[in-house]
């Protein structure tokens, strides 16, 4: 409803190899990056890995060492962040103490020169829109962190941003209310259609809000997807362990290459899996990336022996020990438990299982 | 029971005994010395040891308060009122606190934001380098202003040098000697509170006014002034009492055209031995510079007890 369509040549948002340099320390390396407008990507990885460097950049306060962020086709470089049609939602919400929650929100409306009774229309509408109405003659410090937060989205929204940067927008919330307003973040995007970027370090956070996911390391972008391509797919073992529980084994490549099935010889024998990205010459050491609940107790595959079982509700979680003394988990339905101790097989689909480059971050 | 009963009365102490230390301490330094003063200010002066009159007579007990309070006046007061020299000596020190309170403000305020915002590192130094001149005494500080500005001083010298100027520039014992002379005194007194509160100031709030469509002169006025505030009154209040009362500086600096309270005190006190009257001018400085710090008070107390 505020986003203008993008011309179809351009993405909405884009990054071409952005690149940010603090002294010696690379933050930021060649970013490639194109986002559709409406939608929510996230920019995922641990602090430190440059994903808010990359936010800091497309607001503003920090501009590329190389590279160029395009806005609708638009290079921002050069433009200070109070001339940029983008907002952040600071990690610390930043709300200015001297003022009340009605003025907070109304502080970007008047730099904007707008006349009393229409910032006074909007601040009620965006403070209608987090449920915080009854709240704005407070002061921030007399808000709880949940509403601080609403505060925190209904000023950086009140300007009708063509694109919302969040930097982990719910990283001060506790649990129980951080579920609960990831949900109500989720119902709020889809109304406004505002593009959200949001920089979390949260995997589960990342699944439940994004439309696609960006997993960066060490200021690279690792991969790109959405949930369920990055973990059914992952492309390094990074990726893969960050999504999730997985059951990794090495070995060789066999002859093949990217989008087909592959084998690898392992200490366990020779498995064939999916090689989704391209995971290395034949002969160059790669892994076997395989989810708990993918891997089957069957009567026939790798053999092992069960060591354990651990009863969590929804499932069981087996650890069998392998032939080469490994340990590998698999997840099943709830069932007839099996004695500790009992010689089993371990089976999966070959589809079900990625193989990666073993030298991945 | 006893026994918790026994704990809860020492509790209370407690309770009573910390805000009684600073209590008894202003009482006995500041509130006793302030009603003998304002006794003396209501006295006459007279040719004797101690000058003035009535003194108490310890022995006559109650008739002799009765006797001190009957002959006690305004009379003083009314001298301060009537005699136009008082008025302006007030006026003057006002005033003069008031500009230098203000040049203060826009010498200072840049001063403690440079600070606030060197690195981090450099910081506790900075502190150090604003601090230093205590060490030396503030007299020999304020001697040392009168070979600068003296007709052939440092200053005089250096801008007939650089040919500026073609003969010495009259500065000592004017009014704007005194002005230099204040605020190189009281800077750091204006500058310490002021980086104090820049120096915590958040500065996610200042990139939150920039994203939000403020440019820098407009997030400083909306953000950083406002949140800067109580330093601001703070530094004020620390240079605008001392410098409405100041004496050494306008006596060395200022020569005899600049009369101040500060001045008239000395005079009354030393010269003319009318304690009495110097005890007047004294109550009349303290009301004068009471007037702030009540103003002061209030804005607090209201920034506190928030709606």
């Amino acid at each position: 409803m505020t986003t203008p369509a993008p011309s179809p040549a351009t993405g909405h948002l884009r990054f071409e190899a952005v690149t940010k340099r603090f002294g010696a320390h690379l933050a930021v390396d060649r970013v490639d990056l194109d986002l559709a407008p409406g939608q929510v990507f996230c920019l995922l990885g641990p602090s430190g890995c440059g994903k808010s460097t990359l936010l800091r950049l497309t607001a503003g306060f920090e501009e590329p060492s190389a590279g160029k962020i395009l806005l609708d086709g638009q290079d921002l470089a050069g433009a200070a962040p109070h001339r940029r049609p983008v907002n952040m939602m600071f990690q610390s919400y930043a709300l200015f103490p001297h003022r009340d929650v009605a003025r907070n929100v109304a502080y970007g409306l008047e730099r904007e020169g707008l006349r009393k009774a229409e910032v006074a229309a909007r601040v009620a509408e965006m403070l209608r829109l987090v449920q915080l109405d009854h709240l704005s003659a407070r002061r921030p410090d007399q808000l709880s962190g949940g509403q601080r937060q609403r505060v925190a989205l209904a000023r950086a929204l009140a300007k009708r941003p063509r694109v919302l940067l969040l930097d982990e927008p719910l990283g001060a919330l506790d649990r129980a209310l951080r579920e609960e307003t990831q949900a109500e973040l989720r119902a709020l995007q889809r109304r406004l259609g505002t593009t959200f970027v949001v920089v979390t370090h949260d995997p589960a956070e990342a699944m439940v809000l994004a439309d696609r996911i960006g997993v960066m390391a060490a200021g690279r972008l690792v991969q790109v997807g959405s949930a369920a391509e990055l973990y059914e797919r992952p492309a390094t073992r990074y990726v893969a362990s960050l999504l999730g529980d997985v059951n990794l084994i090495e070995g060789r490549l066999g002859g093949g290459g990217a989008g087909a099935l592959r084998g690898l010889e392992t200490p366990l024998g020779l498995v064939q899996a999916f090689d989704h990205h391209g995971a290395g010459p034949a002969g160059a050491p790669g892994l076997l990336a395989l989810r708990p609940e993918r891997l089957t107790l069957a009567g026939q595959g790798l053999p092992g022996t069960l060591l354990d079982a651990t009863y969590l509700g929804d499932r069981i979680v087996y650890r069998v020990g392998m032939a080469d003394g490994r340990v590998l988990r698999a997840a099943g339905a709830p069932g007839a438990g099996l004695g500790v101790g009992t010689p089993v097989h371990l089976s999966f689909s070959s589809d079900d299982a990625s193989l990666l480059p073993a030298d991945s971050a | 029971m006893t026994g918790r009963r026994r704990e809860s009365l020492r509790d209370f102490l407690g309770r009573l005994a910390l805000p009684a230390v600073p209590l008894l301490w202003l009482l006995a330094f500041f509130g006793l010395p302030f009603l003998v003063v304002v006794k003396i200010s209501l006295s006459d002066p007279a040719t004797a040891l101690p000058p003035y009159t009535p003194v108490l007579d310890w022995d006559a007990g109650l008739a002799g308060w009765a006797d001190v309070f009957a002959a006690l006046d305004f009379e003083n007061y009314r001298t301060l009122i009537a005699d136009p020299l008082y008025l302006a000596a007030g006026l003057t020190s006002l005033g003069v606190a008031l500009a230098a309170t203000g040049l203060l403000i826009l010498v200072g305020y840049p001063i403690a934001y440079a600070m606030a915002r060197a690195p981090k590192a450099w910081q506790p130094l900075l502190v150090a380098l604003m601090v230093i001149p205590f060490w030396t005494s503030f007299l020999i500080r304020v001697y040392a202003w009168i070979a600068i500005l003296k007709a052939d001083g440092l200053l005089n010298q250096a801008l007939l040098a650089l040919g500026l100027v073609v003969k010495p520039v009259e500065i000592l014992n004017t009014p704007a000697a005194v002005m230099i002379g204040v605020v190189y005194a009281y800077l750091p007194f204006m500058v310490l509170p002021l980086y104090a509160v820049l120096e915590r100031l958040d500065r996610g709030l200042i990139e939150a006014a920039r994203d939000l469509g403020a440019s820098r002169l407009g997030a400083f006025r909306t953000v950083t002034v406002p949140l800067s505030l109580p330093g601001l009154l703070a530094g004020a209040l620390l240079c605008f009492i001392p410098i409405t009362g100041e004496f050494i500086i306008p006596d060395l600096l200022g020569g005899t055209d600049t009369l101040m309270l500060g001045r008239v005190l000395w005079t009354e006190f030393f010269s003319n031995r009318d304690w009495p009257l110097a005890s007047a001018v004294a109550v009349v400085l303290l009301v004068i510079v009471a007037g702030p710090v009540v103003l002061f008070r209030e804005a607090e107390s209201r920034r506190l007890e928030r709606p």
